[in-house]
């Protein structure tokens, strides 16, 4: 916790390395399956999610149970952005990081009248108002259960002024000054947008402001004898971290131009919570890292079928295979939800730090080995925190 | 001998009926020390918490240097310079000691609120440079990157001291600031605060530790069941007959 | 006036599930001090268990068809109709009623379990951390459910005599169109029963003495030398047991699926916030006041006004208490302060 101790890594070293292993992930993923477009861009746009939720519950300790509100907002207003205005990526993450910024204000300032439990339970009443709403009254606005989706006779009242004649056959795609947002493109531009929302969090994390929110989650009480008034830093913690969720949603679409009320559903709030702790709340890096790893272990998992196990399994005998075969079906397909929450137990009863932690321990561990045996190396530590 | 300063007029508080105050008038002069004995249930803490709004009264007011306290939030009440080191140490126990100190001198900085993100801890020299010299006046600048949660008790609260002293308050309450540390360090303690005097910040003390009491004020009140008894300079009150009563034949 | 009544009457049996879930969830909060995101995963475990005995009653074997002359036929016939004829048949006709039999048992056990193996050691972690680990139980129990029972829902029939609706209305001299299924009268009247029974059983025995302490102040119980440790064990296993026939009651109103746990936790959880953490009598008050409440959002008249009111009523009632009676409506203050 302590980020004056020691600085175990330059902040810019940090970033450099962050950058680096984050833009040549089609490379290095290559030997694991994970290095195609659609997965990549599944990578940054969580990892930014989750590095939003994590300056919310990593630093101020406030449990929120409601922020895929704001990821779906952040959806909604980028799909209206390509529907009404232009198909540049540009305006409609801006409008997503707006709009969810905007309800964060509402939603927090409301909320964070209260603390502990009674806050999650707010941020949930509220994501779960969201949610509902989305599914029935506002229908005009979300399209309902459908989803709202691009149409070709949408207005895109930009695209018609500077471009002549008729639109090419076909829904358009959306794209960044001509470049078409799908594919590798598309993830470098999550992957550029990931990497300057790792910076601004390690910014926060390393200013008075990250400082003070970490004393509120310490002990409020001597923040506010100290003469603080901590509700205006909470309420601005809230609103960042609800705009990286927006930013976040807003992605979604620009990748996949549909947006449905799901994604506000509370089981996706859990997701990213779970996607934290995964890594590690209130580390830098464990929250980019738990995103990542959920989002390839469903993508593994959940396309492992009997059929698949079985060739894996061949080498068993016909008997074991019978066994085998259906017990571990259990866990991959659609079954792969219950591996989520058996990895969700195992990471809150034995490594309540999270993966980071992990990391750490071990690391400790085979230095502390390595000393023993007298064979101290010039020390090369490990990734901050 | 100054202004008053501090000036509690008529309070009273109960709790569910239980009288823990009942008109209390307590004058507090710009520069004294000024301690606060009795015997244990007699609602030195609750006059304190009332002090800094931690506890709203039934009646009477709070007067700080011409502006009324009463009803003002704990960190208003902070912020026009009143700082108070609790009976049990309030720290932040996963920082470093340093980390705990310069925290204190940012909330005084941006209490109300400046979304201070853009210059990084690392590049907050001045503050970084006071707090050093705070924790090496409270005899903690070795132990610096210690994290806060490893130290003694008495250790926390000179840390808590530490903390208060940066703001750099005009009143200072303390609670037992000596309770259960051994005699060596309650020493070190009294010296710390007598150090503390010589910059002229008024203070309020509450203590048990009569050896305490009387190496330190310039002035005692005597609190029984909610009632000031006795007020003075600390030989008159030590031959106050009621005072004797108080604790010979009062509730302890 | 017939429509304020049989909105009531709507409201009162979704009312008594919400108040059932809500008993157990503040009850283990209040004693143990532990936010179990898996209660619903109980009720909805206590469902199945009706499932499970009706699979169980009705295991058949094929046996001639007499009915059919023309050709040798075969059907389907339960074996307990085959072994006992017409008591077979009752058997398998009762068989909800009857899996509360079969269910206390296992409810008991699944809770024992549950606290034995996981619950206790999370006595002295963060609310959060509570969350965390029973949301995950949650999952892992849903799921596997999920693989066993498939995903759609298994519709549970009443016994046949219970299968019409009561007249409800000619009991009160309120005209004929008043009416009220008569299993959902059972449901209301078993709830009463269930909340009555665990209201006395804190208020009368030693052990609810000894429970209630520890509701209002734990460390002191612990410090009378009261084994502390083993009365939490059974108060999970009681607040199991009632989420559990809670849920085997339910299943003919609503046919029981995997994901009926966590509908009921989410909005049981606000009722519990509603009533004031860790009150019991607020749990129980809240969960049929919600259950009205949303009875009447979901009536037209209210929805031409306020359109998707009933989609949102509950979470809006909550976020009001909340923000107005920071306690709930009968909370204690200084619970779950932190």
């Amino acid at each position: 916790m302590t980020d004056m101790k020691k600085p175990v890594l330059n902040d810019m070293l940090l970033l450099f390395i962050f950058s680096a292993v984050i833009l040549l992930m089609p490379f290095w993923l290559e030997p694991f399956g994970a290095a195609y477009p659609d997965l990549l861009q599944k990578f940054a746009i969580y990892g930014i999610f989750a590095i939003g939720f994590n300056i919310l519950l990593g630093l101020t300790g406030y449990l929120s149970f409601g922020h895929a509100a704001f990821l779906g907002v952040g959806s909604y207003a980028a799909v209206w952005s390509f529907k009404l205005l232009t198909m540049n990526v540009l305006p409609a993450v801006l409008f997503g990081v707006l709009f969810a910024g905007a309800l964060a204000a509402i939603i927090g300032f409301l909320s964070l009248r209260r603390s502990g439990i009674y806050f999650s339970i707010l941020t949930l009443a509220f994501a779960q108002m969201s949610y509902n709403l989305a599914y029935s009254v506002l229908t005009p606005i979300t399209n309902g259960e459908t989803g709202l989706q691009l149409d070709r006779s949408d207005p895109r009242i930009l695209d018609r002024m500077f471009s002549e004649g008729e639109p090419a056959a076909g829904l358009p795609s959306t794209d960044l000054f001509g470049v078409t947002m799908s594919g590798y493109p598309g993830f470098y531009f999550c992957a550029v947008i990931l990497i300057v929302c790792f910076f601004i969090s390690i910014r926060i994390f390393r200013s008075p402001f990250g400082l003070m929110l970490k004393g509120i989650k310490s002990n409020q009480n001597r923040m506010q004898y100290t003469g603080l008034n901590t509700r205006p830093y909470m309420q601005t913690a809230f609103i960042i971290s609800g705009m990286f969720a927006g930013l976040a949603g807003s992605l979604l679409a620009v990748t996949d131009p549909l947006a449905g009320a799901e994604r506000m559903q509370w089981t996706a709030s859990g997701e990213v919570v779970l996607m934290t702790i995964l890594g590690g709340v209130g580390t830098l890096i464990g929250p980019i890292l738990g995103a990542a790893l959920i989002k390839y272990f469903e993508n593994i998992f959940s396309s492992f079928n009997d059929t698949v196990l079985e060739q894996a399994f061949s080498f068993l005998p016909e008997s074991v295979l019978d066994v085998v075969v259906p017990l571990m079906g259990l866990f991959v397909g659609s079954g792969w939800q219950l591996t989520l929450g058996l990895l969700f137990m195992v990471v809150v009863i034995f490594l309540p730090g999270g993966l980071v932690e992990g990391f750490n321990r071990i690391f400790k561990f085979i230095r502390s080995g390595k000393k023993r045996k007298g064979l101290v190396e010039p020390t090369q530590d490990q990734a901050s925190e | 001998m100054g202004d008053l300063v501090l000036h509690l007029d008529g309070i009273s508080k109960s709790f569910g009926g239980l009288s823990a105050l009942s008109n209390v008038n307590l004058h507090v002069e710009e520069g004294t020390t000024h301690a606060i004995i009795g015997p244990n249930g007699a609602g030195k803490s609750t006059l304190l918490n009332v002090c800094i709004g931690r506890l709203k009264p039934d009646s009477g007011r709070v007067m700080f240097d011409g502006q009324e306290l009463t009803g003002k939030q704990p960190h208003e009440i902070a912020q026009i310079g009143v700082a108070r080191v609790f009976q049990t140490p309030e720290i932040f126990q996963e920082m470093s000691l340093l980390e705990n100190v310069m925290l204190p001198a940012f909330a005084h900085r941006d209490g109300s609120f400046r979304f201070n993100a853009n210059k990084l801890l690392s590049k907050q020299g001045e503050i970084r440079d006071e707090a050093e010299h705070i924790l090496e006046d409270v005899g903690l600048k070795d132990q610096m990157m210690m994290e806060g949660g490893s130290l003694s008790r008495g250790d926390k609260r000179r840390l808590e001291l530490g903390m208060c002293l940066i703001l750099h308050p005009r009143l200072l309450l303390l609670d037992e600031p000596t309770a259960g540390m051994a005699r060596h360090d309650t020493n070190q303690t009294i010296d710390l605060l007598k150090k503390i005097k010589s910059r002229g910040m008024t203070k309020v003390i509450i203590e048990h530790d009569m050896h305490v009491v009387f190496s330190l004020a310039d002035k005692v009140s005597v609190l029984a069941r909610g009632q000031i008894i006795a007020d003075g300079n600390p030989d008159e009150v030590r031959e106050d007959p009621k005072v004797k009563e108080a604790y010979l034949g009062g509730t302890q | 006036m017939d429509a304020i009544f049989i909105q009531i009457l709507n409201g009162l049996d979704k009312g008594a599930a919400y108040a059932l879930i809500a008993l157990g969830l503040t009850l283990v909060f209040g004693t143990l001090g532990i936010v179990n995101f898996a209660h619903g995963a109980l009720f909805m475990l206590g469902a199945f268990c009706a499932v499970t005995f009706q699979k169980l009653v009705t295991i058949s074997d094929r046996v001639r068809d007499e009915g059919v002359t023309a050709f040798v036929a075969y059907k389907e016939t339960p074996y307990l109709e085959i072994w006992f004829g017409d008591t077979g048949a009752t058997i398998i006709d009762y068989s909800v009623p009857l899996s509360i039999l079969f269910a206390i048992p296992i409810m008991l056990l699944i809770g024992f379990v549950m606290e034995r193996g996981l619950i206790k050691h999370f006595y002295k972690r963060s609310h959060a951390e509570q969350i965390l680990v029973t949301f995950g139980l949650a999952i892992v129990i849903q799921e596997l459910i999920k693989a066993y029972f498939g995903a759609n829902p298994i519709p549970q029939p009443a016994p046949e005599i219970l299968a019409g609706s009561a007249n409800v209305g000619s009991w009160f001299g309120l005209g004929n169109n008043l009416v009220y299924p008569w299993w959902r009268l059972i449901y209301l009247t078993f709830s009463g029963v269930t909340i009555f029974s665990v209201f006395a059983f804190l208020k009368f025995t030693t052990y609810g003495m000894v429970v209630r302490a520890g509701m209002r102040d734990r460390e002191t119980v612990g410090l009378l030398g009261i084994d502390i440790e083993r009365r939490f064990t059974i108060v999970f296993a009681i607040a199991a047991m009632v989420a559990g026939v809670a849920g085997v009651m339910y299943t003919p109103i609503l046919p029981p699926d995997y994901h009926m746990g966590m509908d009921f936790l989410v909005l049981s959880f606000v009722v519990v916030v509603v009533g004031g953490m860790g009150s019991l009598g607020g749990a129980v008050c809240a969960g049929f006041l919600l259950g009205i409440v949303q009875s009447f959002a979901s009536m037209n008249e209210v929805k031409e006004i306020f359109p998707g009111i009933d989609q949102i009523i509950l979470y809006l009632v909550a976020v009001i208490v909340l923000l107005v009676l920071p306690r709930g409506l009968m909370g204690r203050t200084g619970v779950m302060d932190d």
